[in-house]
């Protein structure tokens, strides 16, 4: 065999498996997706938007786990959000060059890769050891600890792209600093903040070992924070785990529910940010 | 580009302005915040581990006991659980990320590599407990009646290997927990990889090619090399990532303490035994053992964190412009 055909041989094998490769990793989205709807589309009714969770061999719905959910989620990305918005901004605005910002970057690296249990234990230590209890803010500021990295990361990346003769010539015609940061960075580096955003709560809507310690769960329609609050991760995590088959179900349809949402929000700011690119 | 230069605001005459004192300091306290937060997750976790290690001392890592009722807590069989379904995850998961990154760098056509980056990111975006749910309900009956039992005839009866694939075929178990760690990190180290080998100049590439490489033969002797440290990187960051994955291995490894040399069997990791344990633990030396677990989980996090972070911005910085 010669030399050439050897060459030729090995390019195809290795261009094949790599197909392959993708292949593979194609091939697990589908098939999650297919059993999520195979399994939850059916289970899917009014029912489990309008009534909470019930005790086994009783009929019920979601529909106090998606409302705290959603509760927990905001609550999470209004206080990580703008805490992260600010710390980015630290870091594309003052510390460029600073040892400061050198070290807040690689730590928010970090933390932005923490395993999300670690993240539950420290709030738990911080917060439900010191109170007491469980409570919904609890998780609300676990789910926040794990959104502020990414939006950090966002908007410092995204306020770098606003290119500094923009900076400069605000700051030529009179403008102090901050006016600058907020009137003029901020507007042009938006819809890629808002990106962030999205995504980092895209993440957090299906966070679930972080809540175990922090928000717990409840069985029962809650609107009050400072109290164990439902959540729909808590809830699949129990009902799938459990023997009673009318919990499973509930569970693949929350399931389905919370993946569709996620995807979702990913597909959506994936578009913005494609949009405000061309 | 060159490195930044520095920039007007924040400096010079605006700087003097109370207006501008103010929203610095205002965002250099949330960065501050980001800097605590990490050190605040260090100090509870000492501080909380502190009579988990006081009565069991370096023993804790050594030991394999996890006996609430006698108080003796050793974290050996969650640590193994741990490194050996990581090492699982990336033993599958590193050389389909580096297939799936060649082929959206080099292979695809471009109106196909965005739909497939999207799919792979969209893999990421699954939450883990979906990931678990799937793998318990689904994945592992079927791996039980089909991949397990035709791993113990072929690889089963083998002297050393055969040892790995002992046993019942149950379909949950540590191999089943790795497997389904590489899917859940495959996207990771993928887009990691992606964008590394897209920093790759493109005169280099087409250089080779020029010479009458082969596509393999410009992955393999010039991307490859030119982008060995970052894609290491990558891989350390999946690494750190299948470390400290919680909710997915929960479902399927089967929550046993134990050390098997059988991948087959049960066992259990550290965030495994956080999920299940933590809120149960009646005293505080079982509370004060988890969080110790939690430690051991934090500081090997960390190290490998740290490690792909330095080899991420040693490429970076070779790169001398991307930021």
């Amino acid at each position: 065999m010669s030399l050439y055909t050897r060459r030729r041989i090995v390019n195809h094998v290795g261009l094949t498996l790599s197909i392959l490769a993708t292949l593979f990793g194609l091939f697990w989205l589908a098939w999650l997706l297919w059993t999520l709807f195979g399994n939850g589309l059916r289970w899917i009714g009014p029912r489990m938007f309008f009534e909470s969770t019930p005790p086994p061999g009783a009929n019920g719905g979601l529909a106090n786990a998606i409302v705290g959910s959603a509760i927990l989620t905001l609550a999470g990305v209004g206080i990580g959000a703008p805490a992260g918005i600010l710390a980015g901004t630290y870091l594309a605005e003052f510390g460029r060059t600073s040892r400061l910002g050198a070290i807040v970057r690689f730590v928010n690296d970090i933390l932005l890769s923490a395993p999300s249990i670690i993240i539950g234990v420290f709030v738990y230590g911080l917060i439900v050891l010191r109170t007491g209890h469980f409570s919904g803010w609890a998780g609300a500021i676990a789910l926040a600890l794990i959104i502020m990295p990414v939006v950090v990361r966002t908007t410092e990346n995204m306020m770098r792209l606003v290119p500094d003769s923009l900076r400069e010539a605000a700051a030529a015609l009179g403008a102090p600093s901050w006016k600058v940061t907020i009137v003029i960075v901020y507007r042009s580096a938006l819809p890629g903040i808002m990106t962030g955003i999205l995504l980092g709560m895209a993440r957090i809507s299906g966070e679930t070992a972080p809540l175990l310690f922090t928000a717990l769960n409840n069985q029962f329609w809650s609107t009050d924070m400072s109290r164990p609050f439902p959540n729909l991760p808590a809830v699949i995590f129990q009902f799938a785990m459990s023997p009673y088959e009318d919990w499973q179900h509930l569970a693949w349809a929350g399931a389905l529910l919370i993946t569709v949402t996620i995807l979702g929000i990913n597909i959506a700011a994936k578009m913005l940010l494609k949009r405000t690119k061309s | 580009m060159p490195p930044d230069p520095p920039v007007a605001t924040g400096v010079g005459v605006g700087s003097r302005a109370p207006g501008d004192r103010i929203f610095r300091g205002l965002t250099g306290f949330f960065a501050i915040i980001v800097l605590l937060s990490v050190f605040g997750m260090l100090l509870t976790l000492l501080v909380g581990s502190w009579p988990a290690l006081k009565t069991f001392g370096l023993g804790f890592l050594a030991s394999k006991e996890w006996n609430p009722v006698t108080e003796q807590f050793g974290a050996l069989a969650p640590l193994y659980g741990t490194l050996i379904t990581s090492i699982i995850a990336l033993l599958v998961g590193v050389p389909v990320s580096f297939g799936i990154a060649l082929v959206i760098t080099e292979l695809a056509p471009s109106w196909l590599k965005r739909p497939i980056g999207v799919a792979i990111e969209l893999l990421a975006a699954i939450p883990s407990i979906i990931y678990g749910m799937w793998g318990l309900f689904v994945f592992a009956p079927i791996f039980a009646a089909t991949l397990q039992p035709w791993l113990t005839e072929h690889v089963g009866s083998l002297p050393i290997l055969g040892m790995l694939f002992e046993g019942p075929p149950m379909g949950i178990g540590m191999l089943t927990a790795g497997l389904i760690l590489a899917i859940m990190i495959i996207p990771f180290m993928a887009a990691v990889m992606r964008d590394v080998f897209e920093t790759v100049p493109a005169s280099l590439r087409e250089s080779a090619y020029a010479l009458g490489c082969t596509t393999w033969e410009v992955v393999w002797r010039v991307i490859l090399p030119y982008t060995r440290v970052g894609v290491i990187g990558g891989i350390m960051l999946g690494l750190g990532r299948a470390l400290g994955e919680t909710m997915a291995v929960t479902f399927v490894i089967g929550n046993a303490h134990d050390i098997h040399a059988s991948l087959f069997m049960p066992g259990n990791t550290i965030s495994s035994t956080l999920a299940n344990e933590f809120t149960e633990a009646t005293t505080p030396l079982y509370t004060s053992s988890l969080l110790a677990l939690g430690l051991v989980l934090f500081v090997l996090t960390l190290i490998v964190l740290i490690a792909a972070r330095l080899l991420l911005m040693k490429m970076r910085a070779r790169e001398g412009q991307r930021t």
